[in-house]
């Protein structure tokens, strides 16, 4: 039951500029079961996103490994879908090819593509806007389009970087509780990076806290209130005080490196 | 852009007015010598005579429809534009496909890049004595040297076009499993439009001058011999006509080219408005 979809066993990162080393990743280990719903914490600069990029094989660890069910991890590939921050779509596609791109990737025939795409549209409610192009869409509507290409990849493993952080807050929760709904339907296993607690708290099953530099795994906690969860509760709350306060601890050190840093200059 | 300002276009044509009623009043009160400078009515005359067919129409030569387009002007114009679409056609043939690798490939852009800057800055009129060399005279010589119009623009937007292509976009097909031919045909390629569009843009423009010059040096017709020519009979008349031809012709592909650009671009937010 509780079979492992993504193992990190050691994982170090090392980037180099011209004048320093800096340490991103320290000795990670997580072990995330199949349909695990978890989110990363921190403040930038803890490697988070870092960690992410390493699971979806865009920028693989320095020692150590990330293996998933598909084996180890040596680029990437669309086992483990992305969703991007910047949404990424390609905008010069409407939101129907957008969707069909990864399947005729896949090699999919022309057929089943409409089908699939078709089902997808409609499963995030994008079906009036399938001729659409990017541009003619709200940040909202777009990470929507962003979720349904990853969607249609049928990949066990989600990988999300922070992907609600640039809408609004309405539409930011209207999308996080579709999010859940697509998770608890579709048992995908995610790995959501997020700076912001309250979101952390609304979405996860654990939330692992990061350091800042180098970036270790501060807490690892689960999260077992019952969904749909009430930001205004109090044990909601008790859990926002608490996580508060160790990522202030790593933004502190954040900002004092940062005004460190500005001194030497 | 589809709502015309008729007031804008009304301002416009106000200077234009001004401007062709003092020079016919010049030319009707005998200011300027007729051979020098002809009145605004007689280059219009001259240019509808230039347009309508030469001779009667008489069924033996074929339909009223060739006919009515056997004038002059219409076969200077379909002349011009032949070879601006041939040379076009031969230099952005080209320079498309060695812009592609040279911006996607390190390699041959580190073999390719010294000769192109030097080669760059030669103006494709210096060409003439070589492209007669080479060429004879004709139509080889002025295609040769409007495909070299056009080679340099394509070449240099269509580099700098593969060069710009945002990472994210790399990033998100290769999450999709994109492979090298995927990746440069379906993301690569649609992502440098806009740059290659400019370009191509630039190099018709480039391609419309040098086939005028060619034209006064190669060839028998087209719209850059016939002003030469009438020079030579001091129709100074045919001359302005022939310009003002020359700039319809000129105002039509660059409306061609906008069209063209709006609906490929269609998708671009750079024309969000």
């Amino acid at each position: 039951m509780n079979t492992s979809q993504i193992k990190i066993s050691g994982v170090n990162k090392v980037f180099n500029t011209s004048d320093r080393q800096v340490i991103a990743l320290k000795e990670i280990n997580l072990d995330i079961p199949k349909g695990q719903f978890v989110c990363l914490l921190g403040p930038s600069g803890c490697g988070k996103s870092t960690l992410l990029n390493a699971i979806a094989g865009f920028s693989l660890p320095s020692s150590g490994a990330i293996a998933t069910d598909g084996g180890v991890v040596t680029g990437p590939g669309p086992d483990r879908g992305m969703v991007f921050q910047e949404y990424a779509l390609f905008p010069w596609m409407t939101v129907e090819q957008n969707v069909a791109f990864g399947l005729q990737i896949k090699g999919m025939n022309v057929a089943e593509i409409r089908l699939r795409v078709e089902e997808l549209l409609n499963k995030l409610g994008l079906t009036d806007f399938k001729t659409r192009f990017p541009k003619d869409l709200s940040g909202g509507m777009r990470q929507r389009v962003a979720i349904a290409r990853v969607l249609a990849l049928d990949s066990p493993i989600m990988l999300m970087d922070e992907p609600f952080g640039a809408l609004d807050a309405l539409t930011r929760r209207n999308l996080q509780d579709e999010l859940l709904r697509i998770w608890a339907d579709l048992k995908k296993t995610i790995v959501f990076v997020t700076h912001s607690i309250e979101e952390a708290i609304y979405l996860a099953d654990r939330i692992v806290v990061m350091t800042y530099r180098p970036g270790t795994v501060k807490r690892d906690m689960t999260v077992d209130l019952p969904r749909l969860r009430d930001p205004s509760s109090p044990t909601f709350n008790v859990l926002k005080r608490e996580l508060g306060q160790l990522v202030m601890e790593e933004q502190q050190r954040h900002h004092n490196d940062e005004m460190r840093m500005a001194a030497v200059d | 852009m589809n709502n015309i300002n008729w007031r804008e276009v009304a301002a416009g044509m106000i200077v234009s007015a001004i401007l062709i009623a003092v020079w016919q009043g010049a030319a009707s009160l005998g200011w300027v010598n007729p051979q020098i400078l002809p009145s605004p009515l007689a280059v219009v005359q001259k240019w509808i005579e230039y347009l309508l067919p030469t001779d009667a129409y008489s069924a033996a030569a074929g339909s009223r429809w060739t006919w009515a387009f056997s004038g002059e002007l219409i076969h200077d114009t379909i002349s011009s534009m032949y070879r601006v679409l041939a040379g076009f056609v031969v230099g952005a043939g080209l320079a498309l496909p060695l812009g592609l690798s040279m911006g996607s490939n390190k390699r041959v852009y580190a073999w390719m890049n010294p000769l192109v800057q030097v080669v760059r800055p030669i103006p494709p009129i210096a060409y003439i004595p070589l492209s007669i060399l080479w060429f004879g005279l004709g139509n080889p010589p002025a295609v040769f040297l409007i495909a070299i119009g056009a080679f340099f623009p394509v070449l240099m937007n269509t580099i700098a076009g593969v060069r710009h292509v945002d990472g994210i976009y790399l990033r998100a097909a290769r999450n999709l499993g994109a492979n090298q031919r995927t990746m440069f045909l379906r993301v690569m390629l649609p992502a440098a439009v806009p740059y290659i569009l400019s370009g191509v843009r630039i190099g018709i423009g480039t391609a419309f001058i040098v086939v005028i010059v060619s034209e006064m040096i190669a060839v028998n017709n087209g719209l850059g011999f016939r002003i030469l020519e009438a020079r030579e009979y001091f129709w100074s008349d045919k001359i302005i006509a022939g310009m003002i031809s020359i700039g319809l012709l000129g105002l039509a592909i660059d409306i061609g080219m906008n069209k063209l650009n709006n609906y490929l671009l269609r998708w671009h937010r750079g024309l969000e408005n």
